[in-house]
């Protein structure tokens, strides 16, 4: 039987790990993924809570969190597509793809 | 018992691979780490009794997220970025701010009567269907749900006008 605890320990874990690369890479690929493993520190954060609180219940609502948990993939989906798609059209006018070197509006 | 060990070895490769991601040398090479740590999350998805979404986590992170990943790696790849610094200046700074927000955390959550709390019931194995039905049902999340689809809609045309390349002379 895993306490849940561990659950918890390992996703804020997952989260610092995500949350120390977001903040130090220069690369901007690399913080996005970062943001993707932030996102999903998340998503163990809610399917814990659902296996040990809701999902037996049934006056509670069992498919609340999974709900949750759906809209939060759609988030991270489309959040990837449309960061590669910033990072891939500041390369093509820069020729860069450090963060510290993107700062102009315009190309 | 053998769960708890089959836990805490997922966990770690997790932990480790997700290190490695940011800080291996290599783009190619923290993108495949990557690859490595949304695996360890489907198993522990599949730990909770959640098997619907460890296969949605193998078929969208690793299916699409990770391989529009290295496509981007691939597309804006240049041998100099490799061999630079790739932390900033201040990364200590970076790095006190995780560990201390992961001990305040520790520390918040520790206090928390729920914490060492075993697992509950089972999830009924009608809830997928259960799920799926109320994912359609305006009186549940029919809406949230259309507006999720919306916005990956709109995410998608508007990444594909950004990736897309203007034409000589008019942008």
């Amino acid at each position: 039987m895993i306490p849940l605890a561990w659950y918890l320990v390992f996703s804020i874990a997952l989260f610092c790990i995500g949350l120390f690369g977001v903040l130090s890479r220069k690369n901007a690929v690399v913080i996005l993924m970062g943001i993707e493993l932030m996102l999903n520190a998340v998503n163990i954060n809610l399917i814990a809570f659902w296996r040990y609180f809701f999902a037996g219940s049934s006056q509670q609502e069992p498919t609340r969190a999974l709900a949750f948990v759906a809209i939060v993939f759609v988030a991270a989906a489309a959040e990837a597509a449309v960061g590669l798609a910033l990072i891939i059209s500041a390369y093509r006018r820069r020729e860069t793809v450090v963060a510290e070197d993107m700062n102009l509006l315009k190309g | 018992m053998i769960l708890q060990i089959f836990f805490l070895i997922v966990a770690l490769v997790t932990l480790v691979s997700a290190f490695l991601v940011v800080t291996a040398r290599g783009l190619m090479h923290s993108a495949l780490w990557l690859v490595l740590a949304l695996f360890g999350v489907a198993v522990l998805f599949a730990f909770l009794e959640a098997s619907f979404f460890a296969v949605v986590q193998v078929l969208v992170y690793i299916g699409a997220i990770a391989i529009l990943i290295i496509f981007a790696v691939m597309l804006t790849r240049r041998t100099k970025d490799d061999s630079g610094a790739r932390l900033i200046k201040g990364w200590w700074v970076a790095m006190l701010a995780s560990l201390a927000l992961f001990a305040g955390l520790v520390v918040a959550m520790s206090t928390w009567p729920g914490f060492q709390i075993g697992p509950g019931a089972g999830p009924d194995p009608a809830i997928l269907p259960q799920f799926g039905m109320d994912l359609v049902d305006p009186n549940k999340y029919a809406i949230p749900f259309e507006v999720a689809s919306i916005l990956l809609l709109a995410a998608l045309v508007g990444a594909i006008y950004i990736a897309a390349g203007r034409k000589e002379g008019k942008g």
